[in-house]
């Protein structure tokens, strides 16, 4: 197999020295990570790569010399590096030279147990791939198909080809602790060597992170406390709780502040990005909660809101009251059965009456009650949505009685007609074995069930239509709702840190690599650049979703159809852990 | 050492396909598609503004106008940049993998890399498409699970679409590569 040497760039302008690193016997590479120059003492560079194997375990060795002829008399300097190779023993000795003005390197690797007469590899079976450290160090790498049985973190670094690389790279951070302004035994060359980088704002942010976490998973510990003592189990509130989203909403962002705030060290690279991406969410939610509210409360827009309200509740009802007068009349031109349409028609009109004297009866205390209401828009905007599709469902409270009404009643219809009309043929249903059975029915049973079916089967357009529209107008409450639930969902899921991360920095977020061919001339080995490959943002979102509130469809379109025709009533927008009608 | 040499693609334009040779374990294989034809463009531009027109002495609102303009040019971008590939490049190295990128009209460049460990092999299948049997080239991956299953099977030139010729050049350098590989890989 070709040998391969993943070079660091950053060492190609060092001075000559040792090749420290890890050899990797499966793929046959060599995974350089820094260059020791001289002068060195054997002894203390054998020590330091023991302690660097103890602290990172990685396998790191010498690997070979490398020269750097600056100057023409530099000859021997080339015989000095040769007789090391019996000091530090490694199989195979790689020894890389770059002469001064010169692109091209030569690369020779011998194997000491392989006789030279047996064709020991020559020059050109050797491949140099040059490699950013920081990048390489700093990026993580997402498999494209993760295996069911992958265990992630082994003892031993991965053998999975190139991930063996970045995971050699990652390890050996011990290694490059030092830089060259340190007073230590053994000078080394790798990409911190000009000297180790650091941010004053971020190791102030670390020092001071450790009291603010746990002053704030005290304090979100007292609100979690409160919201689930005995208080709020009681019947009247714990329904209303369950019922409203801004409850629900409310409480997975203190699930997600509890999460974030929590002294616990985040174990692995995902629970870290996890915890970034809720944080910004957080932080981007209030911000705009907050720009809602400078909005609402400038201008005196709430006012202006409170006086359209009953207005708008007004017209809504007289709308549905003239809806109501059309179906009592002919509707569509088709005929109603007289009686039964007044008893319906009658009924929801007094029921818009008595709906319309609440809200007249609740409009002085409207302003008062936005106003307070708006004020949690500080919470977030999440909260405020959440806070208008409740209001939507509050005053569209008759729509959605109405549906009950005509759902039930045309629901008690279909079962009657079904049972009735099995009835009509001599059959029944048997309960005990869940199928039709033949029955033998007497004249009066016929008599009675033939007559009774009659009156349900001309009684049934009647019924029909006013289940028809009621369930209309219930469905556009619901896709309102529904529309607002989703832009809900998508401030509470979407991974902004990541895709901050994968613009500003996309080496961070590798999906792989890939390598270009550098300037080559025949004779001297392959030179290749192997660079990072972005995660593409679909798979960016996708990796990094944060789980929302689970406020998803749970009926296919079939399972819907099914439910609207034999009247059976529907809750599309059920929340997780409810349990199933 | 590089070698251009000129084929044609399933619907007849001309394609040309570049091999470089960079070392005996390292090859580069390079096809170049049709370039964006000023006919089609043209076609396109006059047939979108000229309903745009239509409906403007319709509604009589100027918006109508710029907002064909918008589109056109929102429409060529995005077709230059997420839809015309200009260049199809593969290149394989002995020992590592195999490595293709899409060069698109507007510069945006699309890398796959997948390693030597897991291509099982190179070759050229047959597939029905529409009322044509056209042959492509693609790189069966090893199924982790099974040793001797296929896990995927990854089309290469997809939007270039060359003839059997061409692929048949392509083909007999990559299985040298490919053979010595598995020579090498083989023996310990």
């Amino acid at each position: 197999m070709v040998l391969k040497a993943f070079f660091p760039t950053c060492c190609a302008s060092a001075d000559s020295g040792l090749l420290v690193g890890r050899w990797v016997p499966e793929q046959s590479s060599a995974v350089v990570l820094a260059v020791v120059h001289f002068p060195f003492i054997p002894i203390q560079v054998k020590e330091l790569l023991a302690q660097v194997q103890q602290a990172s375990r990685v396998g790191v060795a010498v690997l070979g010399t490398w020269c750097h002829r600056r100057q023409e008399s530099e000859e021997s300097l080339g015989h000095f590096l040769e007789g090391l190779g019996a000091i530090f023993s490694h199989e195979p000795w790689l020894q890389l030279c770059r002469e001064r003005g010169s692109k091209f390197w030569s690369c020779k690797a011998t194997h000491r147990q392989v006789p030279a007469s047996l064709g020991a590899p020559g020059q050109d079976q050797v491949m140099l791939i040059f490699y950013d450290q920081r990048k390489v160090l700093l990026s993580q790498l997402h498999p494209p198909a993760a295996l069911p049985d992958h265990q992630a973190g082994d003892a031993t670094a991965s053998a999975g080809g190139l991930a063996a690389v970045f995971d050699t790279v990652a390890r050996s951070e011990v290694l490059f602790r030092s830089d060259q302004f340190d007073e230590g035994p053994v000078r080394l060359s790798h990409w911190q060597s000009e000297g180790v980088e650091a941010s004053i704002l971020v190791e102030l942010a670390k020092q001071a992170s450790g009291p603010i976490c746990l002053l704030l998973a005290c304090l979100l510990s007292l609100i979690s406390a409160a919201s689930t003592s005995r208080v709020f189990k009681l019947w009247p509130l714990s329904f209303i709780w369950s019922k409203l989203s801004t409850c629900e909403q409310l409480r997975h962002r203190l699930g997600q502040l509890t999460l974030i705030f929590s002294t616990q060290k985040a174990e692995n690279p995902a629970q870290l990005m996890r915890k970034a991406n809720m944080l910004v969410s957080v932080f981007l939610d209030v911000a705009l909660g907050l720009a809602l509210l400078s909005w609402l409360h400038g201008k005196d827009r709430i006012g202006q809101l409170a006086d359209a309200l009953v207005p708008v509740a007004d017209h809504v009802a007289e709308e549905l009251q003239h809806l109501l007068q059309w179906l009592m009349g002919a509707p569509a031109g088709l005929k109603m059965n007289r009686a039964l349409d007044q008893v319906l028609g009658r009924f929801f009109l007094y029921h818009i009456h008595l709906w319309i004297s609440y809200i007249h009866l609740m409009s002085p205390f409207i302003e008062r009650i936005l106003w307070h209401l708006g004020l949690s828009a500080c919470l977030g905007l999440t909260v405020a949505l959440s806070i208008l599709s409740d209001i939507i469902a509050l005053l569209t409270f008759h729509i959605y009685c109405f549906y009950v009404y005509g759902a039930r009643l045309y629901c008690m219809k279909i079962c009657g007609l079904s049972s009735l009309w099995r009835l009509f043929r001599g059959k029944k249903w048997n309960v005990l074995r869940q199928r039709v059975d033949s029955c033998s029915y007497d004249l009066d049973q016929l008599f009675i069930g033939t007559l009774l079916f009659t009156i349900l089967v001309f009684l049934l357009p009647t019924t029909a239509l006013y289940y028809l529209v009621f369930t209309l107008l219930r469905l556009l409450v619901v896709t309102v709702q529904g529309l607002i639930h989703l832009l809900v969902d998508l401030v509470n899921s979407l991974p902004l840190y990541s895709l901050g991360l994968r613009l500003c920095r996309p080496y961070r977020l590798a999906a792989g690599v890939k390598f270009r061919v550098l300037e080559h001339e025949a004779g001297r080995p392959l030179r290749l650049l192997m660079q990072i490959n972005p995660l593409p943002y679909s798979r960016v979102v996708h990796t990094y979703r944060l789980p929302s509130c689970g406020c998803h469809p749970k009926h296919s379109w079939g399972s819907l159809c099914r439910k609207l025709f034999f009247g059976e009533l529907i809750y599309p927008w059920r929340q997780r852990g409810d349990k199933q009608d | 050492m590089e070698a251009e040499q000129s084929f044609s693609d399933i619907c007849g334009g001309r394609l040309a396909l570049q091999c470089r040779y960079y070392s005996p374990s390292c090859r580069e294989f390079c096809v170049s598609c049709p370039r964006l034809s000023l006919r089609s463009l043209t076609a396109v531009t006059c047939t979108v503004w000229l309903a745009a027109y239509g409906l403007f002495t319709l509604c009589e609102n100027s918006m109508i106008l710029s907002a064909a303009i918008f589109i056109t040019l929102l429409g060529l971008l995005g077709y230059l940049h997420f839809v015309k590939i200009d260049q199809e490049t593969l290149l394989i190295i002995d020992s590592l993998g195999i490595q293709m990128t899409s060069s698109y009209a507007s510069g945006k460049e699309s890398t796959t890399f997948i390693e030597m460990g897991k291509v099982k092999d190179l070759v050229i299948n047959e597939a029905i498409y529409m009322q044509k049997v056209i042959y492509y080239l693609c790189i069966l991956l090893k199924d982790p699970v099974e040793p001797h299953g296929i896990s995927q099977v990854v089309p290469v030139f997809q939007s270039a679409k060359p003839r059997l010729d061409c692929l048949i050049e392509v083909y007999r350098s990559c299985q040298e590569i490919l053979a010595h590989q598995k020579a090498t890989s083989a023996s310990p």
